[in-house]
């Protein structure tokens, strides 16, 4: 069927109504059709409408891209499904919250790092600390990696959250 | 088939509130789905009772505008509406109550999810202060089916209740057409909720607005691949009956002023009638040599309401390797999914010929006579092979003959064919002649036997006049054979022909073809005296033991009112012919027998179902 080169990391952004099972539809049409899920957020973001917005990151060949928008599209309590890789409009941000257990020469650089990856401290004990940091995920990436050769460490993420540049917005009347 | 799109400014439900608050009446919930239900035009309910469904019987007891048919396996409840929707165009509905009759409805949703048949599947649910308490009979119904529906619903409160059969009815019916199921808890049936009549339809139905209308650059460009089309093919599918009779109308026309051969996938026979000299066969894995190999060798491929299934296309890279596509359908996603196309159109079949036979008709088409007359030669000299050909000597009945002679034998009705799922469904395909869509309801995309009793029941019920033919195997039609207490119960006279091989026939045949003929688990032992089983149920059975015995049986059969069963015995080790074998392309078949032993199924093609 498809190639398996050209895999390309798209991140999608989502528009559904905020009822029982919607992600339970999201989740199940990309497990039961073999889609990858990187990451998916999902939030209430216009209660008055009650829209919530799903962020997912997934990869594929571009058939599997245009696959997974249609699919998505179809689905009774889904919107809009705007692709916000396309013509390279997206702004993601990832927050991370990371956990270090150390001492000595390695709490020192650790908080270092920190700072110079504009982490902010949460929580400190003697040998610990909680930083958090935002960014897009690469950078999380090597935050986290830097930490964990400093030390024990335990993480947690949020996931891509994103949106697109520009003075468009993607809001739907109802 | 889509209905007219509701007004969705909002302006005219605002117009209407007074009326509506007048209008709105509160009666127990089960009577709001009654009264829901006969808005939307139901007269038929396909169903079995139970105690989550109980006030909704209660509530039907009373009513004398719905009709209830009791079947007697939920399964069959949602096969039996979908043999309704299929002949009709109008949507069917199941009524079950819960866990178990949620669960064995679930094969059926399936079904009607694979082959886009509107479906409302309604759902008795354990009260709602216990869900999630694994009460008595309680399932997960909408969990277990959220992957089987086209959309599904808990309704939760009573003043959502008439609002979502509103939706439920639209959806499954635009757009692509498709199951829906609405699990209704018990207590919210029990309860007093507001009926608000039709004033609240244009917000009931304003989220779900699919596509219909073709963009008419999509047709332009279209029509300007079609005007350089040499060898041109029309490739049609069971979209082209969902969109309802016009359609086939439609199709006809264009094959008519092109000039065009014309292939029909299992799910669009009787889109162009079977007597037209464009038609060449269905195609597929059991299509027949010239279709596919028109399909192969074509430059312009225009499919209309079709899907490139696997059954289709076989193997995907040997696939019409040298043609420009034109793919029109209704569902967007069913673009690109198998088959990459030169040019998507999407919309509603009817409307997509209208605009398409339009353009052609102001651009003055005019077929390349020179290259057309070459293509048809070509294709004649494919039909010549005679593809479908079978030698029927004395003695044992082939099935291939028992068919064409139930088709010859019946032309002058108006005939309605189910079938099941197997090599006699195949055989049906092949040898009976549709010269009208909505004639002809076979389980496709799910392939599930047991289809085609039930699904005749349904048909049977939308046309008490016509007459009904399951077409069946033997070993389909004891999966769903409890349904003819259904058909004694309601007097339904529909005619079960059973293709009796002993054999589950197709697992036969690929057991010989790939698996070195080792009959793994695939005789069909202990079979019933069909004759007495006919005799148990106070309906007629027949036996047609040889070739000279069939054509009284057939006129026997047809001859009887009320239902009868014929056992036709044929010869047991046929095979269905020609076939595509898994991973190979259309222009790689094998005819017969002979071709068996020279083409080796590839490993890769093993793997394949």
């Amino acid at each position: 069927m498809s190639d398996t080169q050209n895999i390309e990391r798209h991140i999608m952004s989502v528009l559904v109504d905020n009822e029982p099972g919607v992600l339970a539809r999201v989740i199940g049409l990309f497990s039961g059709r073999g889609y990858n899920i990187e990451s998916l957020t999902v939030a209430e973001t216009q209660s008055d409408l009650g829209l919530s917005r799903i962020s997912i990151v997934t990869s594929g060949t571009p058939m599997v891209i245009e696959q997974i928008k249609a699919q998505l599209a179809r689905l009774v309590p889904i919107h809009s499904v705007r692709d916000l890789t396309e013509n390279d409009v997206a702004i993601e941000r990832e927050l991370a919250l990371v956990k270090i257990i150390n001492s000595g020469e390695e709490r020192i650089e650790a908080l270092r790092i920190a700072d110079t990856f504009r982490a902010r401290t949460l929580d400190s004990t003697l040998n610990s600390f909680v930083f958090e940091v935002t960014g897009n995920s690469s950078k999380v990436d090597a935050f986290v990696d830097l930490m964990r050769s400093l030390g024990q460490v335990e993480v947690a993420r949020t996931g891509v959250s994103a949106i697109s540049r520009g003075n468009a917005i993607d809001l739907e009347a109802k | 088939m889509p209905k007219s799109a509701p007004t969705n400014d909002g302006s005219a439900g605002a117009s209407n509130v007074d009326s509506a608050m007048e209008q709105e009446m509160m009666m127990p919930g089960a009577e709001v789905l009654l009264k829901a239900l006969e808005d939307e035009g139901v007269e038929v309910i396909f169903g079995y009772p139970g105690g989550a469904v109980l006030p909704i019987y209660d509530a039907l007891f009373k009513n004398n505008k719905i009709k209830h048919i009791l079947v007697r396996h939920e399964q069959a409840a949602v096969h039996a509406a979908e043999g309704y929707a299929r002949s009709t165009g109008k949507t069917g509905v199941v009524l079950v109550t819960s866990g178990p009759g949620a669960t064995n409805a679930v094969t059926g949703l399936t079904d009607a999810l694979m082959d886009s048949v509107p479906v409302i599947c309604l759902t008795g649910q354990v009260p709602t202060h216990l869900i999630g308490n694994d009460a008595f009979q309680e399932a997960d119904t909408t969990g277990i089916t959220r992957a089987c529906t086209k959309h599904n619903y808990l309704v939760k409160q009573g003043d959502k209740l008439q609002a979502t059969v509103m939706e439920a009815f639209h959806v499954a019916s635009t757009g692509r057409p498709g199951p829906v199921l609405i699990d209704l808890p018990k207590d919210i049936l029990m309860k007093e909720a507001p009926y608000r009549g039709e004033v609240i339809r244009s917000v009931a139905t304003a989220r779900y607005q699919p596509a219909v209308k073709p963009d008419p650059a999509a047709i332009s460009a279209a029509v300007d691949i079609m005007m350089r089309a040499e060898r041109p093919i029309i490739y049609g599918g069971g979209g082209l009956i969902n969109s309802g009779p016009r359609a086939s109308e439609l199709l006809t026309e264009l094959t008519h002023m092109t000039g065009w051969p014309t292939t029909l996938t299992l799910m669009g026979l009787g889109a162009l009638p079977a007597s037209d000299k464009h038609f060449l066969g269905m195609l597929g894995m059991h299509g027949t040599y010239e279709a596919n190999l028109a399909m192969h060798g074509c430059d312009v491929m225009l499919n209309m309401g079709a899907r490139f299934d696997d059954r289709v296309t076989g193997l995907l890279s040997g696939f019409s390797p040298n043609s420009t596509k034109i793919h029109c359908d209704i569902d967007p996603s069913s673009v690109n999914k198998n088959v990459q196309v030169d040019l998507a159109v999407i919309g509603d079949a009817t409307m997509i010929l209208e605009a398409m036979i339009a353009e052609l008709k102001k651009r003055s088409f005019q077929p390349h006579k020179a290259s057309l007359d070459k293509w048809w030669a070509q294709i004649e000299t494919w039909r010549k092979r005679d593809c479908l050909r079978f030698s029927q000597g004395g003695g044992i009945i082939k099935p291939q003959y028992a068919i064409k002679r139930l088709c010859e034998m019946t032309a002058d009705k108006d005939v309605y064919v189910t079938t099941e799922v197997g090599q006699h469904q195949m055989w049906a395909a092949q040898y009976f002649d549709f010269q009208l869509p909505n004639r002809w309801m076979t389980s496709g995309g799910l392939g599930t036997m047991g289809y085609g009793l039930p699904a005749a029941m349904g048909v049977q019920v939308a046309h008490p006049e016509g007459v009904v033919i399951d077409i069946a195997g033997e070993a389909s039609f004891m999966m769903n054979m409890q349904e003819l207490s259904t058909l004694a119960q309601y007097n339904l006279p529909v005619k079960m022909f059973i293709i009796n091989n002993e054999w589950m026939g197709m697992v036969r045949q690929w057991q010989e073809l790939i698996h070195g003929g080792r009959y793994s688990e695939s005789y069909s032992a202990s079979l019933p005296d069909f004759v007495k089983l006919a005799d148990t149920f106070g309906m007629t059975g027949l036996v047609a033991h040889e070739v000279g015995d069939l054509d009284g049986v057939i006129t026997q059969m047809l001859d009887t009112p009320g239902p009868v069963i014929a056992d036709i015995r044929v010869a047991k080790e046929e095979n269905c012919f020609p076939m595509i074998p898994s991973g190979a392309a259309h222009n790689d078949m094998l005819l017969g027998p002979e071709d068996q032993a020279e083409k080796p199924v590839s490993e890769e093609g093993m793997v394949l179902v």
